[in-house]
């Protein structure tokens, strides 16, 4: 069979909501697609850890520590659970983190801005998480079955998450006068970015389109990000929060809300890596790949021993 | 990148006991031991589980999806292998 023909009947599977498992016959194009967005997926967990872990030390109770403890630790879980799907389109992970490490893989630009108060910690759980379980909630019907597995499983542990969060900013928006400016403050940061996840808008996209004909997504950025505006707008106003965009209101004819722009000017300069953490990020990840080096090569070297001596016995 | 990379392992569940493992994913561990520690932090933090195997991915051996059609085609013209093929009178009720 030519290439033209395979193609085609793998569209058809596609179009009959067939799941594309490992060893199946797939495009080059759509295995190169699943590569870069699951090992971005999947560095964005990792490397998402580090603003959460920057407060772990310092959770203002022993609950709400061993909180952001677990919620930290689920972090590193998803990040391994799309490790192990991206594996299983033929890549190593030594070469995914290679390349995270060398700048060239990109992972979600939100986690390159700083976690500055407690309130941040709430903020980034209901917003950023949010953001992300919409994404993911959409990405457990996607059409490779690894990748979607994973999804599933992220999902369960997702709204935890978000539940952490929206309570500590719960705690905040009705606590003292202080906390409250914090609580602000915090959305007042993280609103925009968050908004950046879904990421360009769809008449910019140029991946769209294609990863939509394979089902690799279902939604656009522009509809989850609709999607995120309406189910967020409330939840700030039960905490007595405000959502800083002046343009922000209800269009009855679309039954959601209007929404201001994005800067995108600063959603690509942080992409580039101008953001105001990216290089600490990007050393952190580094420094404990590095650090971690002789504890993976001595562990290799004790299995060797053992099992050499396993053959002798 | 370091040459002794630590291997690829497989990872199955038995989320209780009456039902089978299950395949939920894989993980890289220097040894089996390693592996199956590995595998109840990465897949098991909220008791999914009470057993686990691991199984190195290298050693395991799968049918080919291209061959899959000649495989199990056998089982398709078999249609007397199902219950619904005979027809049983009403009044015997359920068999
Ligand atoms: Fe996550
Ligand atoms: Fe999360």
């Amino acid at each position: 069979m030519n290439t033209e023909q395979l193609e085609k009947e793998f569209q058809a599977r596609i179009d009959a909501e067939e799941k594309i498992e490992p060893k199946d016959w797939m495009p080059d194009a759509y295995r190169k697609t699943l590569i870069r967005q699951i090992s971005q997926h999947a560095h964005s967990e990792i490397v998402g850890m580090l603003p959460e872990g920057n407060w772990i030390t310092r959770a203002p109770s022993l609950r709400s520590k061993v909180i952001l403890l677990a919620k930290v630790q689920d972090e590193a879980g998803h990040g391994l659970y799309l490790y192990s799907a991206a594996e299983t389109l033929g890549i190593d992970r030594e070469q995914l983190l290679h390349d995270l490490h060398i700048g060239k893989a990109k992972y979600s630009s939100i986690f390159n801005y700083p976690t500055l108060t407690w309130a941040d910690i709430g903020a980034v759980g209901w917003l950023v998480d949010g953001a992300a379980i919409a994404n993911q909630v959409m990405l457990c019907r996607t059409s490779y079955g690894p990748y979607a597995r994973a999804m599933v499983k992220i999902c369960k542990e997702e709204s935890f998450h978000q539940r952490q969060g929206y309570e500590i900013m719960m705690h905040m928006a009705r606590g003292t006068e202080a906390q409250k400016r914090m609580a602000q403050d915090a959305l007042n940061r993280w609103w925009w970015p968050s908004l950046m996840m879904f990421g360009p808008p769809d008449k910019e996209s140029t991946n769209t389109e294609q990863s939509v004909k394979w089902r690799i997504k279902r939604q656009t950025n522009d509809e989850l990000r609709q999607e995120f505006v309406d189910k967020t707008l409330p939840q700030a106003e039960y905490l007595g929060l405000k959502i800083p965009d002046k343009d922000l209101k209800w269009n009855e004819e679309k039954k959601g809300y209007d929404f201001g722009t994005p800067d995108w000017e600063e959603f690509y300069n942080v992409i580039k890596g101008n953001g105001p953490c990216n290089k600490q990020r990007l050393d952190a990840r580094v420094k404990a790949d590095k650090e971690g080096e002789w504890v993976r090569e001595a562990s290799m070297a004790y299995y060797e021993k053992k099992s050499a001596k396993k053959k002798v016995a | 990148m370091s040459k002794k990379n630590w291997p690829l392992w497989e990872v199955f569940i038995r989320s209780k006991n009456g039902l089978s493992h299950k395949h939920v994913g894989s993980l890289h561990a220097a040894d089996e031991e390693m592996a199956v520690e590995n595998a109840r932090d990465v897949y098991c933090r909220r008791s999914e589980g009470v057993s686990i195997w691991v199984v190195k991915s290298a050693d395991i051996f799968a049918s080919d999806p291209s061959k899959s059609e000649e495989l199990f085609e056998t089982a398709k013209n078999k249609i007397y292998r199902h219950p619904t093929f005979y027809d049983i009178p009403k009044e015997i009720g359920h068999m």
